[in-house]
């Protein structure tokens, strides 16, 4: 499978990206924002960090760089977008997901390892998974409070867009363990057709025991056919 | 032409950063403030001579850009 990691002036977590999607046998190619065509891919990955330096709005800008078209025009072709922290910022700037990530509650930078529990995982994204499966993934994020409409979370429930949810060791969904203040512990979100995953949490941080666990490598594998 | 634009959050949008400095000036003795909430402030000038196209300009900008309609407002005024 070929797959694009889009890179932006602030990004910093795509050498990781690139690195697990080498691991999974995606032949990968790392994409400079300024581009203005995207190789022919069959998942774009948009990674974490501080694209343009989160001016304005973190996400805002690169949300309207010139690689971003066409972005928007693969994902609405049926593309599979994954966009992870910074990546998940920009698609909702992009309009490509509903929503909108705000300050952390706490107002306070969080880097840990929290637990999330897959929601739905009957996904390109997410097969690997069983249901209700708790994973150990790391965090690290400014904006990561999800906050959307009363219609928008009535659709992500209707649809079972949910990808995962902030929870504790035992897999309660409860108020203690959601780190930044989203909305229903929202840690991810697929839009409708469900070709697009918005996720907080780093799997490609977790690919590897050694340095960490291995809980983030199902997602790649996942997207393999 | 120049305006200036204010953006702020939608009133029924949490505003952490406001309420921090809420905080901070009671702590240095502002009594009976009522709340503070913290906004984006923008001048732009454009070489337009038509007010009402210059406007309408402005106000793309705005919705295209400077504001995220779901979470925050934006005032155009001409300086």
């Amino acid at each position: 499978m070929n797959s694009s990691v889009i890179v932006f002036p602030g990004s910093n977590c795509d050498r990781d990206i690139a690195v697990a999607l080498k691991k999974m046998q995606f032949k990968n190619q790392m994409i400079w924002h300024k581009e203005t065509k995207l190789p022919k891919s069959d998942l774009i990955v948009i990674p974490g960090g501080f694209s343009y330096g989160d001016y304005l709005r973190s996400g805002a800008i690169a949300g309207k760089s010139n690689i971003i078209n066409e972005v928007i025009k693969a994902a609405n072709n049926g593309c599979l977008v994954l966009g992870i922290c910074n990546g998940f910022q920009i698609l909702t700037e992009t309009g490509l997901l509903k929503g909108v990530l705000l300050r952390n509650e706490n107002l306070k930078f969080i880097n840990k390892d929290v637990n999330v529990k897959v929601m739905n995982n009957e996904t390109r994204f997410t097969k690997k998974y069983k249901k209700n499966q708790i994973l150990k993934i790391n965090i690290a994020h400014n904006e990561g409070n999800y906050f959307t409409s009363q219609n928008h979370l009535k659709e992500l429930h209707d649809k079972n867009l949910i990808s995962f949810k902030y929870c504790n060791d035992k897999g309660n969904i409860d108020e203690e363990s959601n780190p930044n203040g989203s909305l229903e512990n929202i840690a991810g979100i697929f839009n409708a057709k469900k070709n697009i995953l918005g996720m907080m949490p780093h799997p490609e941080r977790m690919i590897d025991s050694l340095i960490s666990n291995s809980d983030g490598i199902n997602l790649f594998s996942s997207l393999l056919n | 032409m120049k305006f200036s634009i204010t953006v702020t959050l939608k009133k029924d949008v949490l505003d952490p950063q406001g309420k921090v400095v809420q905080n901070t000036l009671q702590n240095l003795g502002m009594n009976n403030l009522k709340s503070v909430r913290q906004g984006k402030y923008f001048e732009i000038e454009i070489n337009d001579q038509d007010v009402k196209k210059a406007e309408k300009k402005i106000d793309d900008m705005c919705k295209k850009l400077l504001a995220n309609l779901i979470i925050e407002d934006y005032k155009i005024k001409k300086i």
